[in-house]
């Protein structure tokens, strides 16, 4: 078997690498497709479903998330159909009414042409689209949130709800959420996050709080690198 | 509780997989999942905390808080509703004092609502401590919770 496959996509003849999913194969190409909950960082999720796209199955055609379909030889694909739009027109809603505010939701449901969302809104913020628990997991490596529940009450949360002890306060939560609701606040030497306060360490050359002190001991466990390279600040080192 | 949890894991191999048996086998010795139980698992199965929160809250069948010594777990699927299981909710929550989902104080009662039992022909149907119970009425249902020991006013009070 070769390393890449030959695929078409909105009739477009395209090779991508085997095992690449159908919406990395469709980025590559310049083709757009919404997306929300993936990122080229993180093992694929398929939570937002506004990556619809259909496939064709002989004369039949099915819809498949591309961001967790792979790719296959011979497969054709369409991105935007009739029946792909008024699904993400009903994701979108959806998502809209429990985050009516955010700019990047409000881009996607103008593209989609939605005006309003038809749902009463129960405004949570957070969308569920797990990007800052699998940043936690995969890309910090400490996991120290999760989801907690199900179905209408599934929230991102502590363990316990009780101030996170893995937590090192490194804000990636907060810097991948793509809708910016994870409170994170650095005030006189202080981080907030997750309702738990985190001592910012000091600079030794600038005097500037630079990184909470959990973050650094975390780095100086994992890095192998002198014990004093992480007492100063990037500007300083 | 460390030694008994230790027997649980160790009993499947401490492999990662069986998480929820594990946590099955945990909440069936110590009647519900305490915290320090769940730090225990996750240190010893080395998940992390926030996963078995996770899995934790997923399953209805799993219990953060304390639950009573007896079970009470009454079907509200649509053969139940339509034969009047919504009455005998209301009846056994003004009996025990509790809302479906809760726990009486003195940890006697745990009374929940379930959607489906999958027994329909046996409308309303309400298991109690595993057991089956069909074709519940409000006097049915009290002798079932003066059985417990719960005093319930006899039915001719009633």
């Amino acid at each position: 078997m070769s390393d890449t496959v030959t695929l078409k996509i909105n009739g477009r003849t395209i090779t991508a690498s085997a095992g690449s999913t159908l919406l990395a194969a469709a980025q590559s190409a310049n083709i757009y497709i919404p997306n929300l909950c993936s990122n080229e960082e993180l093992t694929p999720y398929g939570a937002c479903r506004l990556c619809m796209v259909e496939i064709a199955h002989g004369k039949r055609t099915r819809m498949v998330a591309s961001c967790i379909y792979e790719v296959a030889e011979g497969l054709e694909v369409q991105t935007v159909t009739e029946r792909i739009l008024n699904v993400r027109k009903l994701v979108i809603e959806l998502l809209l009414a429990r985050n009516p505010y955010h700019p990047r939701l409000l881009k996607i449901s103008h593209e989609l042409g939605v005006q309003a969302s038809r749902f009463k809104e129960d405004v949570k913020g957070c969308i569920l689209c797990g990007q800052c628990v699998r940043t936690c997991r995969e890309v910090v490596g400490v996991a120290a949130i999760g989801f907690k529940g199900r179905g209408r009450t599934r929230t991102v949360a502590t363990p316990f709800d009780k101030a996170p002890a893995d937590c090192i306060a490194c804000g990636s939560c907060a810097y991948i959420c793509p809708v910016k609701v994870i409170p994170l606040e650095d005030k006189n030497n202080v981080r907030t996050i997750w309702k738990t306060e985190f001592p910012m360490a000091v600079c030794k050359k600038c005097g500037r709080p630079f990184a909470p002190e959990k973050q650094l001991a975390y780095f100086r466990k994992i890095a192998n690198l002198p014990e004093n390279h992480f007492d100063t600040c990037i500007q300083c080192r | 509780m460390q030694a008994k949890i230790q027997a649980i894991i160790s009993r499947y191999g401490s492999d990662k997989g069986f998480l929820v048996p594990i946590l099955q086998d945990v909440q069936r010795e110590l009647n519900y999942l305490p915290e320090d139980a769940l730090v225990m698992v996750s240190t010893l199965l080395e998940i992390p905390l926030s996963r078995i929160f996770e899995v934790a809250t997923f399953y209805k069948a799993f219990s953060l808080t304390p639950r009573g010594k007896h079970l009470l777990s009454l079907c509200l699927g649509t053969a139940c509703h339509v034969r009047g299981a919504p009455l005998l909710s209301g009846h056994i929550e003004r009996a025990l004092g509790i809302r479906p989902g809760e726990t009486s104080p003195d940890l006697e009662f745990t009374f929940e609502t379930v959607n489906c039992l999958g027994a329909c022909a046996l409308g309303p149907v309400m298991v109690v401590d595993g057991e089956y119970h069909g074709q519940l009425t409000i006097a049915k249902t009290n002798a079932i919770l003066r059985d417990l020991g719960r005093k319930v006013p006899s039915d001719e009070e009633a």
